[in-house]
């Protein structure tokens, strides 16, 4: 689609137009055949119409009514429409089956050893766990961010835990809408590493439009270190500053809601925490990761994302910094 | 012109109705969000003290009920107190008020916490979600009407919707005023 | 040339002029206060029909003008994110259900089909007041909610368990549902009426193959309409039940299941935009004709192509569903059924260009109008072959690229035609012409809003933008086009506000329109401008397809209708043979009183299902004032000849 990727912007990590793995390239294919084709049936019929108002326009007082029409002209049209219906019907099978021969190599994609990866939907936030089937014990539990290793098929295991929400990232894949009460699979592979951003496409409320995800695709090794990294529990503190924060997260609201793997935090009402520091983004991807806004989320998410789960926190400026000294930690 | 006057006055109702179920307070501000961990038992203070909230800005708003029944199973309440009918904890949706029935006595329960296990979320939590909370709680005996309380939820029907309970009948429900001592 | 007495207009003779008296007096509409409330000709309700649907329309333009403010700007706090919720449900949900089908099917349907197919009044009159003052009490009862900040909130087809009792508190998604139960009642009952009027009160000699382009079109959407609409009166009242009464439809946990609701829905959702885009191909059909100066094209293609796309409209829903994961081979069927319905569309519009080929196109407003159409809607059909095809809907399903789709198609094959109908019929309806400047400007001024408008939105949706959202992220590359789409909203905002001037200016000092100024063919144009409320003096009968221009030189009218009572004539449903003499009923007030009841029930059954219990007794004590036996004048005369033997 280098028509497309003329447009200032274009490319991105967010749009269906700039494949980063099979899936979407396959879509793409079909994308553009269908797009040639019916730009130019467009721009033929338009074309046509307009050759033939401008060619017979008339005004009201002159042209006799009705207007005689000869057999000749008559049989002339019959035979032009009759040719344009087959041709549309000609046209439509070729995208028909273009359709089809990409759904065909969707379900064909490549699952041997897959990754499984199991994505639940929060209002407003994905939940995403890596079951380990050796140790499940060692399953690890993140938020709003996948790691996945390049050129590995990853099978995406998902339900909704509320309302329907919707997994979409289209440089990668078609949308694949969670839905309470049902299990649903989906396979997807990346082959281009880099940050590649998701959003739920599914209304699911009020701060459905901050629902967003990452995934990281990164090669093989540096996968696996990610993945030790995030199945230890969390670090001890090191240092006064982080232990007094590490108490200040425990004695206040903060244990209702967050699991930190390695204290006696262990709700899952909320966002895992174990490893909070080593994401790029929270609230869902609206907000990139700093000391800053962490405070400012810990303090009012309300003011940020107004309607999320999160509430509002009092705590002293210096419980706060301590605070943040202790999840900036949390690598 | 009685007859605008009367729609003035519907118009007004309708509003007044409309409104208090269907606000939605999301960010109440700092007076809201000051961490509850004091009781009200008595208007009397030592010095200043912030105003009382208007409880029916919670028990007339759907939504704050709704979210007080979000809270309830995301800080735990249903652990010990079930989905109303009590397990460690006492029931909630029946007539029997251990400690009274009123919003501000069910406020300083889950505040100060209560003997026998009742923790308290004082300086946990903020004051407009304990009223949320309490607000629900009020719902479970069927204090709210109907378009208020919650309907069934999305979970295994273990009880009735809170909007189709019975009104249960605390004791402390109709308090007579005291009587001024005669001169 | 054929010319015939029926496009003349020459003066009455005395026996006609008393006639026409006569007529006047016996098919009078009520005056007065309360007689507005029992009007039933069909003008009447047409009339309120189109003024009503109007209204709600500019009320949702309103509301996507506030949309676009709040999204020119990236993280704006225009709306908040609840305000932003409501305004696009309410503009979603006002559009589909109290602008789109009343204004293209009810309202052209109610004024031009009794007129187009030759009686005096659409059939069940009484039943015609009842839709009409349902329809605007449901809108009434909607609009008030959302004044009461009680606007549905959880989108125009409002899924569950978003909509569902356990994340939806309140009474917003009650009010919606009730919603539909109002506009659904109303377009049944409208949908019967047109089917009846179509089938037994034609002029003799319009036999099927003989009826208007656009009779056709509003009966095959009427039997759409009747197969299509009580799904989704069940889906609604169920989630009503669900979160009124306690029921389990869709309650995941306990065996139901939100995708039951999904596939209730998108049965009648799916029809339902071809409820929307056939009445303005039947436009398109009559306009064309009569711009090109010749028959349509193609009669039995135009006919057959409408009456294929209401069936395979029916077959048609899941492709609104092709992201939930249902099974691969049956998605590609719903691929393979969205793309065939694109032939009798395509065959529509090439016949159209045929009769535009060879004819005289005379390029007035309406036929304008009809251009843009053809732009516009087109460009909504290709688009369409992007989202029937299964992998490439799941990239923009939910994005910008389908909200662009479906504005194209709608916008380009109803509110275009409906604009060229509103501009044609204009003369007929109210007698004078409206400004031929005034309405090139607004074409112009619509037509370059709405591509500016809502093109880039094909582009944000493929850069990645999700639909209903209240804002978006300032670094995703998507603010100039959001902008772009928020300045175009300028032009419609001024190119409607010129066409409602232009109306009102028309109005007072149009130029004054005869019977057939554009001299048009169908048989509407056979009467004057305004019509009478007997519409026709003499009830004309028909000798082919365009009953003006191809009426014998005497062409006969019927006679032998009885004088003193509302005597219409029924013929037979294939060849419209004259089969016998019916009187209608007279103006009354009931259909009023038994509109306020089933409101009053409805409504109350928002608050609890009780509503419905007591309810039915106001309906029921209206409704037996309403079918109270009454003698037919028919009867009271032979008993007066019996009598005075």
């Amino acid at each position: 689609m280098s028509l497309l990727a003329a447009i200032p912007g274009f490319p991105s990590n967010q749009t269906s137009l700039n494949p980063a793995g099979p899936a979407a390239a396959h879509i793409e294919h079909t994308f553009a055949l269908i797009f040639w084709i019916t730009a130019t049936v467009y721009f033929i019929t338009l074309a046509v119409l307009m050759y033939f108002v401008w060619s017979r326009r008339w005004t009201l007082a002159l042209a006799p009514i009705p207007q005689p029409t000869s057999d000749a002209s008559d049989r002339l049209a019959t035979r032009a429409v009759a040719a344009a219906v087959a041709v549309t019907v000609l046209l439509l099978f070729v995208m028909l089956i273009s359709s089809f021969v990409t759904s065909h190599r969707l379900g064909k994609m490549n699952d041997q050893q897959a990754l499984t990866i199991n994505v639940y939907g929060h209002q407003w936030w994905w939940e995403i766990q890596y079951p380990n089937e050796a140790e499940p014990y060692r399953m690890v539990t993140t938020a709003n961010e996948i790691h996945v290793p390049i050129g590995t098929p990853i099978r995406i295991h998902g339900t909704s835990r509320d309302v329907i929400h919707s997994f979409w990232a289209p440089n990668i894949q078609g949308k694949r809408d969670l839905l309470p009460g049902y299990n649903t699979d989906v396979l997807m592979q990346v082959d281009k590493a880099g940050r590649w951003r998701g959003q739920c496409a599914e209304y699911c409320g009020m701060q459905h439009a901050h629902m967003s995800f990452y995934i990281v695709a990164e090669p093989q090794q540096d996968f696996d270190n990610w993945m030790s990294a995030q199945m230890q529990p969390s670090v001890v503190p090191g240092n006064i500053q982080a232990m007094h924060g590490q108490q200040v997260f425990l004695s206040h609201a903060c244990v209702l809601c967050h699991t930190i793997r390695g204290t006696t935090a262990g709700s899952h009402v909320g966002p895992d925490l174990t490893h909070l520091a080593s994401r790029s983004t929270i609230a869902a991807g609206m907000l990139p990761n700093t000391v800053g806004n962490l405070g400012g989320w810990i303090l009012n998410a309300q003011a940020l994302k107004p309607g999320s789960r999160m509430p509002p926190n009092q705590i002293s400026g210096p419980d706060l910094q301590d605070l943040l000294a202790y999840l900036e930690t949390l690598k | 012109m009685k007859f605008s006057r009367l729609t003035f006055a519907i118009l007004v109702l309708l509003l007044q109705a409309g409104c208090k179920r269907e606000q939605r307070v999301l960010d109440p501000g700092s007076a809201g969000t000051q961490i509850a961990d004091g009781t009200a038992l008595n208007e009397v203070h030592a010095g200043g003290s912030l105003p009382a909230p208007d409880i029916s800005q919670y028990e007339g708003s759907a939504y704050a009920v709704s979210e007080g029944k979000r809270l309830y199973s995301a800080y735990n309440c249903v652990g010990c107190h079930a989905q109303g009918g009590g397990a460690i904890g006492p029931a909630l949706m029946d007539s029997t008020w251990l400690y009274g029935s009123q919003p501000q006595q069910i406020f300083s329960d889950i505040v100060q916490g209560r003997p026998n296990g009742m923790p308290s979320f004082g300086g946990k939590i903020p004051d407009y979600q304990v009223w949320e909370l309490v607000a629900y709680v009020r719902s479970m005996s069927g204090q709210l009407p109907s378009d208020v309380a919650p309907s069934r939820s999305d979970q295994m029907p273990v009880a009735k919707a809170e909007q189709a309970r019975q009104k249960e009948h605390p004791s402390d429900e109709n308090q007579q005023p005291i009587q001024k001592a005669k001169p | 040339m054929t010319s015939t007495s029926l496009l003349e207009t020459r003066a009455l003779s005395e026996a006609e002029q008393k006639q026409a008296a006569q007529l006047e007096y016996i098919w009078r509409e009520p005056t007065g206060f309360i007689g507005w409330f029992k009007a039933v000709h069909h003008t009447t309700i047409g009339m309120r029909y189109v003024v009503t649907a109007f209204c709600f329309f500019l009320i949702a333009g309103l509301l996507a003008g506030a949309m676009r403010i709040q999204l020119a700007f990236p993280e704006s706090h225009f709306l908040s994110a609840d305000k932003y919720n409501q305004f696009f449900t309410m503009h979603g949900s006002t559009m589909m259900f109290l602008f789109a089908v009343p204004m293209m099917f009810e309202a052209l349907s109610v004024y031009l089909v009794p007129l187009m197919v030759g009686t005096r009044n659409i059939a069940f009159p009484r039943l015609n007041a009842y839709s009409y003052y349902l329809y605007v009490f449901g809108g009434i009862m909607f609009f008030v909610a959302f004044f009461c900040n009680t606007g549905a909130d959880n989108g125009w087809f409002s899924y569950v368990p978003l909509a569902g009792p356990d994340f939806a508190p309140g009474k917003r998604a009650d009010f919606w549902a009730q919603l539909i139960t109002f506009t659904e009642i109303s377009g049944l009952c409208v949908a019967v009426e047109v089917l009846v009027t179509v089938f037994k009160l034609r002029a003799p000699g319009m036999s099927l193959n003989r009826i208007p382009l656009f009779v056709w079109g509003q009966a095959i959407v009427a039997f759409m309409v009747i197969f299509s609409l009580p799904a989704i009166m069940l889906s609604s009242t169920m989630l009503l039940l669900d979160r009124t009464g306690g029921t389990q439809f869709f309650n995941p946990a306990v065996g139901g299941d939100v995708l039951l609701y999904q596939h209730l829905f998108w049965w009648f959702g799916h029809p339902e935009v071809y409820l929307i885009f056939l009445p303005g191909t039947a436009v398109v059909s009559t306009i064309v004709a009569t711009f090109s100066r010749r028959h349509a094209f193609g009669y039995l293609v135009l006919v057959l192509s409408l009456v294929s796309t209401g069936f395979l409209a029916f077959g048609l829903w899941v492709h609104h569903m092709f992201a939930t994961g249902i099974p691969q081979i049956a998605e590609s069927y719903f691929t393979a059924a969205s793309m065939m319905i694109a032939i009798p569309s395509g065959a529509q519009i090439f016949c159209w260009i045929a009769t535009l080929a060879t004819g005289r196109v005379v390029l007035k407003t309406p036929m304008w109008w009809v251009l843009g159409f053809f732009f516009v809607f087109i460009m909504g059909g290709m688009t369409g072959i992007f989202v029937a095809s299964v992998p490439v809907d799941l990239q923009v399903h939910d994005t910008y690229f389908v909200v662009a789709h479906f504005h194209y198609v709608l916008i380009g094959g109803a509110v275009f035609p409906l604009f060229g109908a509103l501009t044609y019929w204009f003369p007929k309806v109210t007698g004078r012409m409206l400004s031929e400047k005034l309405g090139q400007i607004s074409f112009w001024l619509f037509f370059i809003g709405f591509n500016v408008t809502f093109f880039p939105m094909h582009l944000v949706g493929l850069r990645g933008m999700p639909r209903r959202v209240y804002t978006y992220p300032a670094n995703m590359g998507w603010t100039l086009l959001n902008q772009i789409e928020s300045i175009g909203y300028i032009f419609l905002f001024l190119s409607v506000l010129l066409f409602m001037g232009n109306v009102y200016r028309s109005l007072r000092r149009g130029a004054l329109a005869g019977p057939n100024p554009w001299l048009a063919g169908t048989l509407e144009w056979a009467t004057s401008s305004p019509p009478p409320k007997y519409n026709f003096l003499h009830l004309p009968t028909v000798n082919g397809r365009e009953a003006l221009w191809d009426a014998a030189p005497n062409q006969p009218v019927v006679a032998g209708l009885d004088e003193d009572c509302r005597s219409v004539l029924t013929t037979r449903t294939l060849d419209a043979e004259p089969e016998g003499k019916d009187e209608f009923p007279g103006p009354s007030i009931w259909p009023f009183l038994a509109a306020v009841a089933t409101s009053i029930a409805f409504v109350a059954s928002v608050f609890t299902p009780w509503g419905i219990t007591f309810g039915t007794i106001p309906i029921a004590i209206t409704m037996i004032g309403w079918f109270w036996p009454v003698k037919q004048a028919a009867d009271r005369r032979r008993e007066r000849e019996i009598w005075s033997k």
